[in-house]
């Protein structure tokens, strides 16, 4: 294959075939955590941002951008990790979220991220349900499969579910 | 590792004398997330209930992401060319400089939730300040954990209500975790001379400062929990400075293991 100059636009089209390997529907555009592309010559420098800090997906996804990469001839590839600005689910595409819910997971309420702020006796959000979509549903924890989902049961269908926590 | 450290925004221009006392602090930080992370992975499969055991896991999960930033920005500040792993499999106990809170056992569900509650309230508010110091990555870990470290003093604080103003059993064993834990409580706001620097410095908060709004918080938790807040109890110190209880030994012979047995090995 012969490598041509990559473009910032061809990247990023590239990007968006990355998907999440915990939510393979979504892909990291999708998700927000591409923050920034830049091409100098033939050098490519991708910054990404943890959703949380301890996420084990960030390296399977700085492989899989590389992969990507790669298979279009693009070798000088640098992949940065980003702390601050911190990942907020607001930078979660529309479509994001819609295909979410079609998967089975209930996707962040806007408007129901306490920050940092302490909610310590504050209302649980009402999600919900991605399967019945009844609002009848309930917290089981705050900590789910993974670091970035909630665990919830619907009242209604009964089914435990996965949420994807407001975060901002 | 395939993601690269931070690119850490220009390093301020420190003093030598600055910087050391800055690597010391970071890596403190650092040393205390690893081994409270360390210590909540241990309940991995083990936890009262299903949803609980996947609570602490996560926890120690956010704590040990904050690990590696720190670690990372440590060797940095550092610049002698090692690595986070380096800082965390290749030290001995007396050179790691966590507090001595976070090396006590697990004990019961109990003991962990008193242990938890304790370094989340610290932690928390720590972090809240902490987000506002002008050392510019140090504001970047801050700035991302802390959103964490309130979902864990959320947990940690529900847990200490329900077991204080649960039954006779829950009573008795938070009670028992208290009357051993809470002598640990006060080194995490005692600084040691590398913080007293830092703190006179503006690098990193006055924990002078940080007590009233946690003093509040342990009131007001206490008090939903019916249980009253421990008084005139001798402080045990030492952690920081590097004197440990024989409990970091332990945890840091599993720990380091691996690359104490097979120096260098890599996944």
């Amino acid at each position: 294959m012969v490598a041509t100059a990559p473009t910032e636009e061809r990247i990023w089209q590239l990007l968006e075939e990355v998907t999440d390997p915990e939510v393979p529907v979504l892909s990291i555009l999708d998700l927000g955590i591409v923050r920034s592309v830049r091409v100098e010559g033939e050098q490519v420098t991708v910054s990404i941002t943890p959703t949380y800090s301890g996420c084990p997906a960030m390296n399977v996804i700085a492989t899989e951008i590389r992969l990507r990469l790669l298979a279009e001839g693009i070798t000088k590839v640098t992949i940065h990790n980003q702390l601050s600005p911190a990942w907020t689910t607001d930078w979660m595409s529309a479509a994001g979220r819609r295909k979410l819910e079609a998967y089975g997971i209930a996707p962040p309420v806007d408007g129901t991220a306490t920050g940092h702020v302490l909610n310590l006796f504050g209302k649980d959000t009402a999600v919900r349900c991605p399967l019945c979509k009844s609002e009848h549903t309930h917290l089981v924890s705050q900590f789910g499969s993974t670091a970035c989902k909630a665990h919830y049961q619907c009242d209604d269908c009964l089914e435990p579910f996965d949420y994807f926590k407001c975060h901002a | 590792m395939q993601v690269a450290p931070s690119e850490t925004p220009a390093l301020n221009n420190y003093s030598p004398e600055v910087r050391q006392q800055l690597f010391a602090y970071v890596l403190q930080l650092a040393d205390t997330s690893l081994i409270l992370g360390h210590r909540l992975s241990e309940w991995c499969g083990h936890g009262p209930i299903l949803e609980q055991d996947l609570a602490m896991a996560n926890i120690a999960l956010d704590l040990l992401g904050e690990t590696r930033s720190l670690f990372q920005y440590a060797a940095e500040l550092e610049g002698q060319g090692r690595t986070e792993d380096d800082l965390a499999f290749l030290r001995l106990a007396t050179e790691y400089r966590n507090p001595l809170l976070v090396e006590q056992p697990n004990g019961d569900f109990a003991a962990t939730i008193v242990r938890q509650f304790l370094f989340d309230t610290f932690h928390y508010h720590c972090l809240v300040e902490l987000h506002k110091s002008p050392d510019a990555q140090l504001a970047a870990i801050a700035e991302k954990a802390v959103k964490e470290a309130a979902y864990h003093l959320k947990w940690s604080s529900e847990w200490m209500i329900r077991l204080g103003d649960g039954t006779a059993e829950s009573r008795q064993r938070l009670d028992k975790a208290l009357a051993t834990l809470w002598r640990y409580s006060g080194e995490l706001t005692t600084p040691t001379a590398t913080e007293q620097a830092l703190q006179a410095a503006g690098i990193i908060p006055d924990y002078a400062a940080l007590r009233p709004a946690m003093d509040a918080h342990v009131a007001h938790v206490f008090g939903e929990a019916t249980v009253p807040v421990p008084q005139g109890v001798f402080m045990m110190t030492g952690g920081k400075e590097g004197r440990h209880s024989e409990h970091l030994g332990y945890i840091l012979a599993e720990l380091q293991y691996m690359q104490r047995t097979y120096p260098g090995l890599k996944w």
